[in-house]
Formats: C-alpha cells, sequence, structure tokens
C-alpha cells in the first residue's frame, strides 16, 4: 500500500516539484547575476506554451523516441520510489538516455547530431559512478533494494563520502549544469543553438522538458538515499546539493568533452572506487 | 544414445556428401534439409535429455585407438599444410609436434587410463548442443544463398564452396564432439578439428591477409592446444588423479574443494588452470584476441559460426565446465580478472572501431571476457549468469553478423557510417539490426539480465570489489558505441545508398528466426532458468534450485514488464496519426532544398555529412591492445603460479 | 491559451544591420532591462522560438535565410521587424544590394522603429507583439476546431 502510493505519489508530484525547482533554480541563477529572473512559475507557462504550439519535425519517428524517453523515465522513477533495485533503476535510467540520443539522432541534422554524440559521452562519464554507487550502497547496506538502503539506521553518507563526491561530480553531467553542459545548454545562443534538442518544438520539446523535471527529482533521490536515516537531514542535504550545482553552473565556462571524460572517469577512480575498496576491507 | 550419435555423426556424414556436389538447386536443399534435421535433433536431445543426466559407454571395439589415430593424422595433415607458413610463423609445426608428441607419449607408454562412459548429457550440453544445432544450423541456411551472392560479388575469387559446406559441417559434427565428449582424450580431437576447421574456413578466400590471419589463428589456438595437452599429460602422467573422465574430475575438484582442505588441490587444478588455458585462447581473451580480429576476412557466415555457436564457445564451455574447481581459488580469481580486463579494454577499443564486423569481434571479446570473469569466480549465482550469457551472446551476435552480411551485399559496405537511413530505406533489415543491438546491451534485453547478475554476484565474491569496478567502466564505453551505431540506423539523411533488390529468402528465413529467437530468450529467460540451468547448478553445488538463480523472482517480473514496454511502445507509433507538419532540418537557415545542402562560403553548394564520434584519438587501439596484452600475461603468470596456494 | 503571454521565445536574426540594434536586443537581456523577468528567453533556434526579431535590412544574400528561419518556426509566430533598417530599409534603401525591409520578404506583425532602436522601445514592442500572438493562436485554434 506504502509502496503504491509512493509510486502514486512520483508519477503526480513529481514533475511539480521538478518545474518549481526548475523555477526556483532560474530566479537564484538570475540573483547570482544580479538580475530578477522570472516567476517561479515560469517552467509551468513554459511547457503549456509549447503544448498549445504546433510542432514541427524533421521525420515522422523523431518525436516517438522522445515519448519513450518520458515513459522510461517514469517508469525508472516508478522502481526508485516503489523501493525497488537500484541497479535495475540506474540501467532503466541508461534505457531512458538511449532513448532520448536516439530522438536527437533521427533529424540527421549537424546540431542535434553532436548534441547526441555529447550526450553519448556524457552517459560514458557518468556511468561508471552510478554504478559504483549502487556497488557502495549494497556493501554497506547488504541490500540492493532501495526500501532497505532508505531504511538503513546509520549514516550513509559517513561510510561512503568518496563515493558521494564522485556522485556529486556526476551530478553537474545529469543535471545539465555547466561545466559539463555539452549536449544542450539551458541557455540559448550557444555553438550547438539547442545540442540535442534542436529539432524539436512545440509539445515534442514540452515532453522533453517534464521527462527532465522527473529524472532531475530522480537524482535528488540519489542524493536523499545518502543522508536517509534522519529525513529533515536529508532534505535538507538534497537542498544544498542542489544549490551547490547551481552555484557550479554560474562560475564555470563549459569545458570540452576530453575534460568530461577523463575527469569523471578519474573521479570516480580516485574517491568512488578507493571508498568502496575501503568499505570492503572495513566492513565484513 | 542414438539421438546423440545422431547429432555427432549425421552432419559428419553429410560433409561428406557436400564435399562432392557442386553448388546447385540441389545441394542448397540439402543443406537446408540436413540443417533443419539436425535443428531438430537438438530440440529432441532438450526434450529427452534436459534434467535427465546420463552417461553412454560407447562399446566399439578400438575405438580409443581410433580416436588417437585420428589426433595423429589431424597433426599430420596440419604439418602438411605448414608449408605455406613464412619464416616468423616458425612456431607452428613445433607447436603441431610439441602436441602430437605429448599425445603419443601418452597413448603408446600405455598410462592412458580407461573411460568407462565415454559420452555424457546434462543440461549444460543441452543448452550447448541447443545452440550449436539451432543458430549453427541458421547460419548454414543463411549461407546458402550468401556464398553464391558472395561469389558474385568477388569474381576474381575462385570457387571452393564444396570445401566449404564440407567443413561447414564438419565443425558443427565437432562441436557437438566437444559439448558431449566425457573422455578428455576424446575431447582433445574434438577441440583440434575446431582449431583446424576455423583455419581452413578463415583462410577460404585465399588472399595473402586471409591466409596469414588463418596461420595466426592456428598459431594461437596450437598454443591454447598445448596447454590442454599438457594438462591430459598431467592427469595421465603426474599428480596421481590417473583419470581423463571429465566429470569425474570436476566431482573430485568439488570434493577436494569444499571438504579435503586445500593440500592437494594442486592435483586437480594444476590439469584444470592448463585446460582453460586452452580455452582463453579458443575464446580469444587477451592476449590471444587478435586472431578473431583476423578471422573477419573470412565469408560473413564463418564469422557468425565462430562468434555465435561454435569456435569461442567451445573455449568457454570448457571454461564454464570447471568452474565449480575454480571457485575460491586464487587461480580461478585471476583467470576472472583475465576475463574482466579483456571485458574493459575491448570495450573501449570497440569505440574507435568503425567497421561493423570489427566492431562486432571486439564486443564479442568482451562478452566472453565477462563470460570468463563469471567462470572464473565460478559461485552459482556467477556460473547461472555466465550460462544465460552463452545463450544470450549466441543468438543476439549471430543476428548481428548475419544482419551485416545481408547489408554489406546490398549497401555494399560493412562501414557504420554507410548504415545512415537503413531505418528509411530498407526497415527490416534495420529493425532486425536495432534488435540485435538492443539484445546485446539494454534491458531488459539479454545480455543486461545477465550483465545485472554478475555485478550484484561480483559484489559478493570475497576478495575485492575489484571485478564489479572492471564491469562499472566497461559497461560505459558498450553503452557508447551500441548506441551511436542504432543512432546511424535511425537517422533519416537523404540521398543514402539503398542498394538493388531484395535480401533472399534464405537470409530472411535465418534473420527473422534468430531476431526472434533474441526477444523470445529475453521473454522466456525464467522459464530457461527454471528448466534447465537453475537445476544444473543446483545440482553442481547442491544447493536449492531457488538460491542458483542470480535473479530474484520480483525483479524477474520487472524485467518482463519493462520487456513488454519495449514490445508496446513501437505498436503506440503505428497508431501515430497526426499529419505531421513537416519541416527541413536546421542548418543556420541556409538551406537548399529539402535535402542536407546548404549554401556555404562564396555562394557555393555544400551537402552536411556527418560521422560519428570514435575518438580515436582519445582511446589508441595499439596502445590499448598492448596494455592488454602485457596486463593479461602478467595474469595468466600470476594465475599458473597462483595453483599452489 | 494565455500562456503564450508568459513565455515568448525570441530568435534574433541580424539582417544587414550595423550591429546598433543588435547591441540594443542584447542590452535587453542584461541585468539593467532583465527581460527574462517576463519569461523571454532568446533562444537562438527557430523551433524553439515564437517571435522573430530582425535587424537590419533585407539583402539578396539573406531574403532567402530569413524566409527558411521564419518557415521552421512552429505556429502560431509572430514578426517584430527591429530599427529603422529593418522596418524599411532606412538608409540602405537605395543601395544595389538591398530589397528593403522585413516585409519585402515575409509578412511582419510589429514595427519598432528608432536608429539604434532603444532596450525599452524593443520591450515595449515584443510587448505588442504578445498581443498579436494571441490574436494569432486563438485564429490557429479556431482553425483546429472547424477542421
Amino acid at each position: 500500500m506504502k509502496t503504491a502510493l509512493w509510486v502514486v505519489a512520483w508519477v503526480v508530484l513529481a514533475p511539480f516539484i521538478g518545474g518549481l525547482l526548475a523555477g526556483v533554480d532560474r530566479i537564484i541563477t538570475a540573483r547570482m547575476q544580479s538580475r530578477v529572473g522570472p516567476p517561479v512559475l515560469q517552467p509551468f507557462y513554459d511547457v503549456l506554451k509549447l503544448f498549445g504550439k504546433r510542432g514541427n519535425v524533421v521525420n515522422a519517428f523523431q518525436n516517438f523516441y522522445m515519448i519513450c524517453f518520458l515513459v522510461f523515465v517514469i517508469v525508472t522513477g516508478c522502481l526508485f520510489f516503489s523501493g525497488g533495485d537500484l541497479l535495475l533503476t540506474i540501467f532503466a535510467l541508461a534505457v531512458a538516455g538511449v532513448f532520448f540520443v536516439l530522438g536527437a539522432f533521427s533529424p540527421n541534422s549537424p546540431y542535434s547530431n553532436i548534441g547526441a554524440e555529447r550526450e553519448l559521452l556524457q552517459m560514458m562519464s557518468y556511468e561508471p559512478v552510478l554504478i559504483i554507487m549502487a556497488v557502495g550502497m549494497f556493501m554497506v547496506t547488504k541490500s540492493w533494494h532501495v526500501d532497505a538502503i532508505a531504511g538503513f539506521h546509520q549514516l550513509l553518507f559517513a561510510y561512503l563520502p568518496g563515493v558521494f563526491v564522485a556522485f556529486l561530480f556526476v551530478l553537474t553531467i545529469k543535471l545539465r549544469k555547466s561545466p559539463f553542459d555539452l549536449s544542450m545548454s539551458h541557455h540559448g545562443h550557444q555553438e550547438l543553438v539547442k545540442g540535442a534538442t534542436t529539432e524539436f518544438s512545440g509539445p515534442a520539446l514540452a515532453v522533453i522538458e517534464i521527462a527532465h523535471w522527473y529524472e532531475n527529482i530522480l537524482l535528488m533521490g540519489f542524493v536523499y538515499l545518502f543522508f536517509a536515516c534522519n529525513w529533515i537531514a536529508a532534505i535538507a542535504a538534497v537542498m544544498v546539493t542542489y544549490f551547490i550545482e547551481i552555484f557550479i553552473d554560474n562560475t564555470f565556462a563549459r569545458l570540452t568533452w576530453r575534460f568530461t571524460v577523463k575527469s569523471s572517469w578519474i573521479v570516480a577512480g580516485v574517491f568512488g572506487v578507493v571508498n568502496i575498496f575501503c568499505v570492503a576491507f572495513l566492513i565484513k | 544414445m542414438n539421438i546423440l550419435l545422431f547429432l555427432l555423426l549425421f552432419h559428419a556424414a553429410m560433409s561428406l556428401v557436400f564435399a562432392v556436389l557442386p553448388p546447385n538447386a540441389f545441394r542448397n536443399m540439402l543443406v537446408r534439409i540436413s540443417a533443419a534435421l539436425i535443428a531438430a535433433g537438438s530440440v529432441c536431445a532438450a526434450v529427452v535429455f534436459n534434467g535427465h543426466d546420463q552417461f553412454f559407454k560407447v562399446e566399439f571395439p578400438y575405438i580409443d585407438m581410433f580416436f588417437f589415430g585420428g589426433e595423429m593424422l589431424l597433426s599430420l595433415f596440419l604439418l602438411y599444410k605448414c608449408i605455406g607458413i613464412k619464416r616468423r610463423e616458425w612456431y607452428i609445426p613445433v607447436l603441431i609436434i610439441a602436441q602430437a608428441g605429448i599425445m603419443a607419449y601418452c597413448e603408446l607408454s600405455g598410462a592412458m587410463p580407461k573411460v568407462e562412459n565415454a559420452l555424457y548429457i546434462d543440461n549444460f550440453s543441452v543448452i550447448m548442443a541447443l545452440i550449436i544445432g539451432i543458430v549453427g544450423s541458421l547460419i548454414c541456411f543463411y549461407a546458402t544463398s550468401y556464398m553464391r551472392d558472395y561469389h558474385h560479388h568477388n569474381p576474381q575469387m575462385k570457387d571452393r564452396q564444396r570445401s566449404f559446406f564440407f567443413i561447414l559441417f564438419f565443425f558443427l559434427s565437432a562441436m557437438f564432439g566437444v559439448v558431449f565428449a566425457n573422455n578428455l582424450a576424446w575431447l582433445y580431437l574434438f577441440w583440434e578439428i575446431t582449431t583446424l576447421s576455423s583455419f581452413i574456413l578463415i583462410g577460404y578466400p585465399k588472399t595473402e591477409e586471409a591466409t596469414r590471419n588463418a596461420y595466426l589463428a592456428l598459431g594461437l589456438n596450437l598454443l591454447g592446444g598445448l596447454g590442454f595437452a599438457g594438462g591430459i599429460l598431467y592427469l595421465v602422467k603426474f599428480g596421481g588423479l590417473h583419470t581423463v573422465d571429465l566429470n569425474q574430475i570436476i566431482t573430485f575438484g568439488r570434493i577436494n574443494a569444499g571438504t579435503l582442505g586445500k593440500i592437494n588441490s594442486g592435483v586437480v587444478l594444476i590439469p584444470v588452470v592448463l585446460i582453460c588455458f586452452a580455452g582463453l585462447a579458443k575464446s580469444a581473451q587477451m592476449p590471444f584476441s587478435s586472431w578473431l580480429l583476423g578471422a573477419m576476412v573470412a565469408p560473413t557466415p564463418v564469422s557468425a559460426l565462430l562468434h555465435s555457436s561454435t569456435m569461442v564457445k567451445a573455449g568457454i564451455f570448457i571454461i564454464i565446465k570447471f568452474a565449480p574447481v575454480l571457485q575460491g581459488t586464487w587461480a580461478g580469481y585471476f583467470l576472472a580478472l583475465v576475463g574482466g580486463i579483456t571485458f574493459l579494454l575491448t570495450s573501449i577499443i570497440a569505440v574507435t572501431q568503425n567497421n561493423a564486423k570489427r566492431v562486432l569481434a571486439y564486443s564479442t571479446i568482451a562478452n566472453l571476457g565477462l563470460i570468463v570473469a563469471c567462470a572464473g569466480v565460478g559461485t552459482p549465482q556467477t556460473l547461472w549468469a555466465a550460462v544465460l550469457l552463452t545463450i544470450f551472446h549466441a543468438v543476439s551476435k549471430g543476428l548481428l553478423f548475419l544482419g551485416v552480411g545481408s547489408i554489406e551485399h546490398k549497401i555494399g559496405s560493412r562501414d557504420i557510417e554507410d548504415m545512415g537511413g537503413l531505418i528509411v530505406n530498407r526497415p527490416g533489415l534495420a529493425v532486425v539490426m536495432i534488435v540485435g543491438i538492443l539484445g546485446m546491451f539494454l534491458a531488459p534485453f539479454g545480455m543486461l539480465i545477465s550483465k545485472w547478475a554478475c555485478l550484484e554476484a561480483f559484489v559478493n565474491v570475497k576478495y575485492t570489489p575489484l571485478l564489479a569496478v572492471l564491469l562499472a567502466y566497461g559497461s560505459a564505453p558498450t553503452m557508447f558505441f551500441w548506441t551511436k551505431w542504432m543512432g546511424k540506423i535511425v537517422s533519416v539523411p537523404g540521398g543514402t545508398a539503398k542498394g538493388e533488390g531484395r535480401v533472399p529468402g534464405d537470409e530472411w528465413t535465418a534473420l527473422a528466426v534468430l531476431a526472434f529467437a533474441t526477444v523470445a530468450t529475453a521473454a522466456l529467460f525464467p522459464l530457461i532458468s527454471w528448466a534447465s540451468v537453475a537445476p544444473y547448478i543446483a545440482g553442481l553445488y547442491h544447493v536449492e534450485s531457488q538460491a542458483a538463480a542470480g535473479l530474484t523472482q520480483g525483479n524477474i517480473i520487472i524485467m518482463l514488464i519493462l520487456l513488454g514496454l519495449m514490445v508496446v511502445l513501437p505498436l503506440g507509433f503505428l497508431a501515430y496519426p497526426k499529419k505531421p507538419n513537416y519541416v527541413a532540418r536546421y542548418l543556420g537557415g541556409a538551406n537548399i532544398g529539402e535535402n542536407d545542402s546548404f549554401v556555404g562560403a562564396m555562394g557555393a553548394t555544400q551537402h552536411a555529412t556527418l560521422r560519428n564520434y570514435y575518438l580515436s584519438g582519445f582511446f589508441s587501439e595499439k596502445k590499448l591492445t598492448v596494455a592488454g596484452i602485457v596486463l593479461s600475461i602478467l595474469l595468466i603468470v600470476t594465475m599458473f603460479s597462483a595453483v599452489k596456494l | 491559451m494565455s500562456f503564450l503571454k508568459k513565455s515568448p521565445w525570441i530568435i534574433h536574426y541580424d539582417g544587414s544591420s550595423c550591429n546598433g540594434c543588435d547591441i540594443e536586443v542584447l542590452a535587453c537581456l542584461t541585468p539593467l532591462y532583465d527581460i527574462e523577468r517576463f519569461g523571454i528567453i532568446n533562444t537562438g533556434n527557430p523551433k524553439h522560438a515564437d517571435v522573430f526579431l530582425i535587424t537590419g535590412s533585407i539583402n539578396e544574400q539573406n531574403a532567402d535565410v530569413v524566409r527558411t528561419i521564419y518557415n521552421q518556426m512552429p505556429d502560431p509566430k509572430v514578426v517584430a521587424a527591429i530599427g529603422i533598417c529593418a522596418t524599411s530599409g532606412g538608409i540602405f534603401r537605395e543601395c544595389y544590394n538591398v530589397k528593403g525591409g522585413v516585409d519585402s520578404t515575409i509578412p511582419v506583425d510589429i514595427y519598432i522603429p528608432g536608429c539604434a532602436v532603444r532596450p525599452e522601445a524593443i520591450i515595449d514592442g515584443v510587448v505588442a507583439a504578445l498581443g498579436v500572438l494571441e490574436k494569432k493562436a486563438a485564429a490557429l485554434a479556431s482553425m483546429k476546431a472547424s477542421a
């Protein structure tokens, strides 16, 4: 019953919270740039507007992949919030990501194509960290299941600080924040136009936006797990984490894909792998 | 027994027929019929023997002498073939003579022990027989029309289809031998026949490149074979085990590892590790990986056969077979690391390849590495994952190779970059390829199920989570190279080659069945696990059948739901009703017409062509290969020296 | 359909402007004017945009580009000509290669004259354009309903 409640809450509430988060993000970003910024509900206005527009397409297939992207992000969240297997959640998230990339490949436009390739590079960068995170959580809590990990009586962060640092590093990639917003940026007028989403318009673009809201909430769920023993502290940690990400977004220029891949693999190795090796030796 | 003999001997008999028949419609029909019969035979074997392990005596006078004679003849034939070698391939005849010498010494000194039951069948043999019988038969089916087109496309090549089909069927026959033989001396002969057959098949085009690659394959596999012969020598002459009965050795190894402590473990472990070394060579693990890449010069059905149902599968068959002995030993752990390193490095190298067949080859080596890693660890869960990986890999890889072969004949290229627009030009082939690729890496299809089970099992291995880390790093490039290939297939550029004519019916049959099988194995894997894999492993390890499965029931159900989604979502696309508003792709507003052209500098018309990223400046194939060879040789040396630990 | 008014996304194209008006368009994005307050985003991508801002006159070179960008924008959409050159050709009107204002190539909804045009005028113009956008959206909706 509780599981069903969580799933329903995810499906219904996540886009609202995700949208609000995006709105807050935009305001904080504006304030950091000494601007006023849009109203907090602005992301919702944008999406509702997009639904009202006519969608132009380059070929008949392209929007289909994006709908699959949304569906698989929602399914991934259902797995996560129903307390399912953490590894499976990560794999399912990869499925969603693959659909997004296929959608970007489909129109064969130079901008979206490069966006797709870069998105793949980003996936290649963060995938090891996500798996190492799941492995680390298993080694401490002896369970792959999200509900058991969330119900772990001690502070997971205390066991896995290195893994958390590695995760924070790739979270920047996953949230599409500068310096790693290679494949598509929230800020227009860049060398890739809008990267992976260049060829999508109207409702399809709205679908992508909503999927990203869902995704962001899911990622915050991952952050939550590190601090899950105390829910107030965990929510505070999630907020602080998100604030740090906004701060990084506003203080860094974009980096190259070479740096992205190299640095995230090295960070995963230095912080994540060393951390789980320590855990392996210390906890028997 | 009769079914077994049928599977063993029918193809051998048919191969003699094909050796004389010219390539015509009658021959093709005969190929199809015999392929279908063998497929039916393997299904019969599955129905009869699944869950009923049996041993068979072969009461036939001088049968052991017959096998010994076969080995000697084979060595002589190989020596004869050495006429064509170059100076730096001097090691090949040396290896042949060394092997023949060892086997002759074992046999002629009278020390070769008798094996009571020369043949056996258990669930794992049944699974392997199904793979060989069904996937192998489909490839034969495919080969009939492929070889016709092949010679049509390459008129300069001499048509030697008779020897081609002769070897093809002989090869399959020997593979059945490998999975049914309980006498290691017999197994050794079958093993060497697969080496010989692949040598001849790889050299089929008779070009200089093909000949050299064939000798490379021969040399490396003979090196492995030497390990095999050494293992037999040890069993016969040293160590005091004095048996070449495969299943007895495994049972003894289990008991030894479990209860008697590690005092005498070397007695079993030394020959097992030697034979696993042969398995590493045959399954093209680093440092032996180069032969499988060289094998790409052969016609596509050969590649498909080597990669999916024969040859490399023989290598991992023997390693999986010995996995219970390796469990918990350091030697097994280092064997697993060889597999893990191979998985990581070849996955990265695959990113840099744009030749479709080379991508597939690297991916095969990587996946076999994963299987070796599982088998080296040797716990029930990893073994479960290894067996399922073998099944899924055989089906998907067979499909992908045949798909690439058909595409190559139609669009005239095996370069991934030329496959753009396949989804509109040849939707059928595109769907087949997409199914195959999805089967290779994405949830909820086969390979991912096993990868997942591996990962969960690797973390529980007693040493360190090193294997899990290797898997984590290796999966990322896997996703990269498969997705970008799929992206190329689904992209819709203007003006790409469609090619002439339709794909021949035989090829379609093979492709359609394999595509269906890829989805079906993913959908039915709980059934496969429940009926066959789990009981087999439970029997080996004396555990509950439930505990032998790598995934829990809840997760299996979720996987099936995901699979359902994957199947249903494309149907939703069919219901896509609206007439979309087509516009040209964005080219900075400088488009010309509806295709990919734009106004460039000085008003010239430019065509926008897109290529995938290969990161060849970032990941160097050469450096990674060298690193892999050095690392894996070190690991293998450590493995041998760790036998006594 | 009031959401169009709350989130007009723009694409800005420089025809053959002297860059005076371009600088003023970009000035609107700066903290001083901060048009993101009204949900306005400079997308730089016709497929995402609702409002097409053009500075400078139309000449033989860029007429096709302007037309392509206009065609790639999804309906409903509005076009605003920014600066005197875009509205009528300005001082370049008589040049051998100049075709004239933006309306010589695509339909223009709002004219915002000035040389260079002031940011306040641009913001006023975009707000006026939103009114037109609303009407177009309503027309589109009724067309859909009747179809």
